[in-house]
């Protein structure tokens, strides 16, 4: 597919705050960008299939109120499934970023099954408050080596060392459902991103901003194409988004946010 | 029918909410308090819904199926009324009725998403389960110090609870037009009745209304009897820095007297008149100051108080505070699209014994948590980055907090401006209308005491940032299609303000049963009054106004038409056809007598007293404890609550360094993806300097603004200033002289940095009556700067960069000790605050920028409070770098036998930087720096040692830097 055919869609709603950095990140890579309200697939008067992604942004959809991205999910769930499992049918990417991660997750679309059963959560965070700060994150130790190379989430395909982005949320905690569905989580290796320091090493509070469970950061779904972060890399595109960029850090040719936007983007030529 | 559902987190996952409020109560000294639990509960009512219906809602909806578990019942089933278990206790509050609920309209929203589309109510409270023993003493304090403000909640009792949802059922309004008596009234009456309707307007003011009633020959209604006084308010027409001072000085032993018209205008004002700057758009008119930004864009700043609402609710105050800023800047000219929020705060000592602490007051603590909390909700839901501030702590703000929110906002160039038509629409768009913020403009005017939770509880509302976030992007789509033609926001005085001002120069005819209510039952006058958030007033041609009302639908924003511009040049408004305000425009805005004022300053009575025993002090102890005085020690308990990067346009954080935690001077962001041009943020304050000369405070406060924006390679080429005042009871003739000083200040620097001020505020009255005493705040004036960075790639951060580097301090220290930190410390007092050279300042600030741009800055810190001790310690543990420094180096201008260590290490003279630079472009730093004063004291080591030698040659600090790191963290690590 050539990238000006690219049609990529940034649902926004009542409370959406990074559609527009979310754009800026799509644009950058060439892709056609659309900010259209949910309102308008709701009442038909657009389709979530006309498009080849779909990204969730972040913010605070409904206030977050009940539960952060609450409303958002009850609304996918009860007014757009059929529309959504259209574009997931006709090979669509998905990428859910903070609030928009916290949707995806409890409408059930990820991790995902078949009837979008919500099998994890994000709670408040351990620390009991909002935090903004910047985070290391690792692909997990693979426990297999199969895929070594390859990535089944193809919205970090190439990404091979720890990655650098800023968290900013209350509720970002990753909470399995049961000990089968984490392990069902690592072994199809759909723990996309953990939480570690520096180092590459697995680490407490402040390197896991929120407690999440076995660190967990990102998710992907069965596919690989349905991808869901608390971190925000829309937040790091340009080097000077980087807190240390006047010590002379982030000099590489991509930031590591972008790294993740052009990553899906390019599955999407290949496909 | 009523339904009850509580939802709970499962034993097995953590209850974050329940820990926090088990740590503050161990922080109240409950500390027999074991476990605490939250319970949110909802309580639905509906006529005909089905508990299988009230099933699908919890399954779906309100609970988490991963997280948590539901109970749900009629309201009054007995599974509700169950005694607590054995050891533990329970107390569940509620909002008062009235009050907004702020998860109602979600909540419904989601029900109808089910596909339930029964009318249905939700109230919803919180049940906190509380384990330990706990007296019943006990259980009152924690309930009312940190689960509920009788202000705005209340606690619930299960067994009347239905009575009380009940007894709030909506109450139909009968109209009937009410005049009120005011020709035939003596002084005396007059007097007693601006004070029985909270009118906050004095004699003369009464006596201009009662004239001009008179030769109207007859009495005004209560609707246009408010509309005055909202006008007329301090809080409106700032009528104070309007009026005229007859002001006294004393100065170098004479007394000068001097009449001055407007203190405002002939200060500073004038001084941005006679600065007559190019790139200045729109200053002192519209609801905030506009800048040139590039070719295509302006941008512009405002800065509002909201002190006296967030004394009562903390949060409630200070979330509809930034929400009211926000507004302002949506309707400045035809709008701006806010991009960057700014927070100052002042509280009591926030480790104030509970003994102490003065009848009806909260705690300096609870109000910091809670302002903090406030502004954190409402700026991260709003989706813009809270990216610089500042936090004052002195006993004297205790009864008054002050909260000072700003907004920036960028805007294309065509939409500065807005102009009104007769004939064009009134659109109100946004928030419904209740019994909220009722008298918040004149309550502003009046003194606090314990009786103001009572007396003035309808001046505190709630907030819904959500709301606002769907007005601000319709309006903003509204805008660039050209729908509209002027916009203003919804503030102090509700609509008698904001459509009163839209229709000053032509008239307009409003229908106040047109407006969307909340709730039945509110009176003609309550609807044209009320402050309820989340509302702006728009003018719309009749030909646009299908297209725009589109918009709104599109996005679930709420708009109605409710009245039209005239050409009467009068305010009329109407009831149901009945004419309820019939106002001349001339008369509303100025019919205002002057006020006339005394004001009287001297220099104070201040016994100078040095520290004790100076030669033998030890400086490590004593910059150590300066740096965990609480107005310098880190703020990053607060700055990490709030989303200071969203929008992702953020380059100098407010925290960065190499382990991201060191303090940095001035926010910069960079509002466009597409362009290198940034703006930096600043702002100065200091108030205990007032106490000396208000003067050279506002002189200061100046020059730290500036000095943070030079420091971060920004430059004076194009930088705006705002001010904000927040003083005390002006009446006083010392209080107001100190105004009149701190207006001479800012004149001076404005005019001598070539800075314009471009907006401002004034809060004045802020005291609290305690007993038969008085409180008064400090007077604490706050500049906020934005200046223009051309290259955001050339910003300099203030952390140390790499060992073997030099260090300069650029700029003369001088003995100014008195009123700093360090005295502070000492217990010391004395008069020699910083002054000013502005020549030299303003020559120090070229140079600086002018290193920065050539290149040759690799980290830039400013000396304020604490001084060069302090901006020292910070550069080297931002960076992770010790540091080694000789202060015979130093260039000062202090007489021989009063030079001391501890004096150059913690004046706090104004305009001076320290500066890191590599040792390849040392000579070329001299170079540029040649014309003023500037020294090479030190350099940056491979350890982490920070070495200071004294004037004698011996060590006068000597520490490692973790240690000053953890000083500087620890005082406010929450």
């Amino acid at each position: 597919m050539k990238i000006n055919n690219i049609k990529v869609l940034i649902l926004r709603t009542a409370g959406t705050n990074c559609d527009q950095e979310t754009k800026v990140a799509f644009e950058f890579l060439g892709a056609k960008v659309k900010l259209q309200h949910v309102n308008e697939f709701v009442w038909g008067r657009d389709k979530m299939y006309n498009y080849q992604v779909i990204a969730f942004p972040g913010g605070f959809t409904y206030g977050d109120d009940i539960a952060a991205g609450a409303v958002l999910a009850n609304e996918l769930k009860m007014k757009l499934k059929g529309q959504l499992e259209k574009f997931l049918k006709r090979n669509g990417l998905i990428i859910g970023i903070c609030n928009g991660f916290q949707a995806l997750v409890k409408t059930g679309i990820l991790p995902g099954s078949k009837n979008w059963r919500q099998k994890a959560s994000l709670g408040c965070n351990d620390s009991g408050k909002f935090e903004a700060r910047w985070v290391y994150l690792r692909k997990p130790k693979l426990k297999s080596q199969k895929l070594k190379g390859k990535d089944k989430c193809v919205w970090t395909q190439g990404i091979d060392e720890i990655i650098y982005l800023p968290v900013a949320h209350g509720e970002g905690k990753f909470i399995p459902k049961n000990k089968p569905v984490l392990e069902d989580l690592l072994d199809k290796e759909n723990v996309v991103f953990q939480y570690c320091n520096a180092n590459n090493r697995l680490s407490s509070y402040p390197d896991n901003p929120n407690g999440s469970i076995e660190h967990i950061a990102g998710i992907c779904d069965d596919t690989g194409r349905i991808f869901g972060l608390m971190p925000h890399p829309e937040r790091f595109i340009f080097r000077t988004q980087h807190p240390r960029w006047t010590r002379g850090e982030a000099s590489g040719a991509v930031p590591d946010g972008l790294k993740i936007f052009k990553s899906g983007i390019e599955f999407l030529i290949r496909a | 029918m009523f339904w009850r559902i509580e939802v709970k987190n499962r034993p097995e996952v953590r209850d974050p909410v329940g820990e926090g409020i088990k740590r503050d109560a161990i922080d109240l000294s409950v500390e027999s308090i074991r476990d605490v639990k939250m319970v949110q509960v909802y309580i639905l009512e509906a006529e005909k819904l089905t508990g299988v219906q009230i099933k699908k809602i919890c399954e779906e909806l309100l609970s988490d199926p991963v997280i948590q578990e539901y109970e749900f019942g009629h309201l009054e089933d007995k599974k509700f009324r169950r005694k607590p278990k054995s050891g533990w206790c329970e107390i569940e509050t509620a909002y008062n009725p009235g009050v907004m609920d702020p998860w109602e309209e979600s909540t419904k929203k989601g029900i109808r998403d089910i596909g339930i589309d029964e009318p249905v109510t939700v109230k919803t409270g919180r049940r906190y389960l509380i384990k330990g023993k706990l007296a019943k003493r006990q259980l009152e304090h924690i309930s009312q110090k940190l689960l509920y403000n009788k202000v705005i909640q209340h606690i619930v009792k299960i067994q009347t609870l239905k009575k009380t949802l009940s007894a709030h059922k909506e109450v139909s309004y009968q109209f009937q037009k009410k005049e009120i008596e005011i020709l035939a009234l003596t002084h005396k009456q007059l007097l007693a009745l601006s004070k029985d309707m909270q009118l906050s307007l004095t004699l003369d003011e009464m006596l201009a209304i009662r004239a001009y009633y008179s030769r109207l020959g007859r009495n005004p209604t209560d609707c246009e009897l408010e509309t005055i006084a909202q006008t007329w308010s301090e809080h409106c027409v700032h009528k104070t820095m309007r009026g005229t001072i007859e002001y006294r000085e004393k100065t170098n032993g004479k007394w000068r007297k001097k009449i001055i018209r407007n203190l405002l205008k002939s200060t500073i004002m004038d001084a941005t008149r006679k600065l007559n700057k190019s790139w200045c758009v729109s200053v002192f008119k519209d609801n905030a100051g506009i800048i040139r930004f590039d070719g295509e864009n302006n941008i512009c700043f405002k800065v509002e108080t909201h002190n006296h609402p967030s004394a009562l609710d903390p949060y409630g105050g200070a979330g509809t505070g930034i929400g009211g800023v926000i507004r302002d800047v949506l309707g400045v000219g035809l709008g701006a699209k806010p991009i960057m929020n700014t927070d100052v705060f002042c509280f009591g000592m926030p480790d104030l014994a509970y003994a102490k602490l003065p009848k009806g007051l909260l705690h300096p603590k609870r109000i910091m948590k809670g302002v903090v909390s406030g502004v954190r909700d409402y700026g991260n839901r709003m989706g813009i980055p809270t990216a610089n501030g500042a936090v004052l702590f002195d006993r004297r703000y205790t009864g008054n907090p002050l909260v000072y929110c700003g907004t920036l906002g960028i805007m294309p160039r065509k939409y500065s401006f807005k102009k009104v038509k007769p004939g064009e629409y009134v659109v109100a768009v946004g928030g419904r209308t209740g019994r909220d913020g009722i008298h918040g403009a004149t309550f502003s005017s009046i003194e606090l005491s314990h009786e103001s939770e009572t007396v003035s509880s309808g001046a505190v509302q709630i907030g819904n940032a959500i709301t606002e976030k769907k007005i601000l992007d319709t309006l903003l789509a509204a805008r660039d299609r050209n729908l509209y033609t002027a916009i203003t926001d919804c503030g102090a005085g509700g609509f008698s303000s904001a459509v009163g001002e839209m229709g000053q120069d032509i008239g307009v005819r409003v229908e106040l049963e047109k407006v969307p209510l909340k709730y039945n039952g509110l009176s003609y006058t309550e609807i044209w009054i009320s402050e309820a958030q989340e509302r702006m007033v728009i003018a719309v041609r009749e030909q646009n106004l299908k297209e725009i009302l589109k918009i709104f639908e599109a996005e679930n924003v709420e708009a109605a038409v409710i009245g039209r511009f005239t050409n009467s040049k009068r305010l009329e408004v109407f009831y149901k056809q009945e004419r309820v305000c019939n106002l001349e425009m001339d008369f509303l805005h100025n019919g205002l007598p002057k006020l006339a004022r005394k004001a009287i300053w001297q220099p104070p009575n201040i016994r100078n007293t040095r520290p004790a025993n100076r030669k033998n002090r030890c400086l490590t102890k004593s910059l150590l404890a300066v740096l965990s005085d609480l107005n310098i020690c880190s703020k990053e308990w607060i700055i990490r609550q709030y989303d200071h990067e969203v929008q992702g346009m953020s380059v100098l954080k407010p925290l960065a360094g190499a382990d991201n935690d060191g303090p940095q001077d001035a926010a910069v962001i960079r509002p466009l993806a597409d362009s290198r041009r940034g703006i930096a943020v600043s702002c100065g304050i200091n108030s205990r300097y007032s106490e000396i000369d208000t003067y050279w405070m506002a002189v200061s406060c100046m020059n730290e603004a500036l000095r943070q924006i030079i420091a971060v390679g920004g430059n004076l080429k194009q930088v705006a200033v705002l001010d904000n005042f927040s003083w005390a009871n002006t009446s006083k003739p010392k209080v107001l002289g100190d105004l009149v000083r701190a207006c001479y200040g800012c004149r001076d620097a404005s005019l001598a940095y070539g800075v314009p001020f471009i907006s401002g505020k004034d809060s004045l009255n802020n005291e609290y009556k305690v007993g038969r005493g008085i409180i008064s705040i400090p007077a604490t004036l706050l500049i906020s700067a934005m200046g223009i960075i051309e290259d955001v790639n050339k910003v300099v951060s203030s952390d140390a960069k790499s060992a073997g580097n030099l260090i300069y301090c650029i700029g003369t220290t001088y003995d100014e000790l008195g009123a700093s930190s360090y005295y502070n410390i000492c217990g010391s007092k004395s008069r020699n605050i910083p002054k000013d050279n502005f020549k030299t300042s303003r020559n120090i600030f070229e140079l600086v920028s002018r290193c920065a741009a050539l290149g040759l800055v690799r980290s830039a810190h400013d000396c304020s409070d604490g001084g060069l001790a302090v901006t020292l310690a910070e550069m080297a543990f931002s960076g992770n770098l010790g540091m080694s420094v000789d202060l015979k180096y130093l260039k000062h201008g202090i007489p021989r036998k009063k030079l001391e260590d501890d004096v150059l290490l913690f004046s706090e003279s104004n305009s001076r930087f320290v500066i890191e630079v590599e040792p390849k472009h040392k000579s070329k730093l001299e170079n540029t720096l040649k014309d003023i004063a500037f020294s090479r004291i030190g350099e940056l080591r491979d350890d982490s040692i920070f070495l200071v030698s004294g004037l004698n040659g011996s060590s006068a600090i000597k520490c490692d830097i973790e240690e000053l790191k953890t000083a500087w963290q620890k005082p406010l690590k929450w």
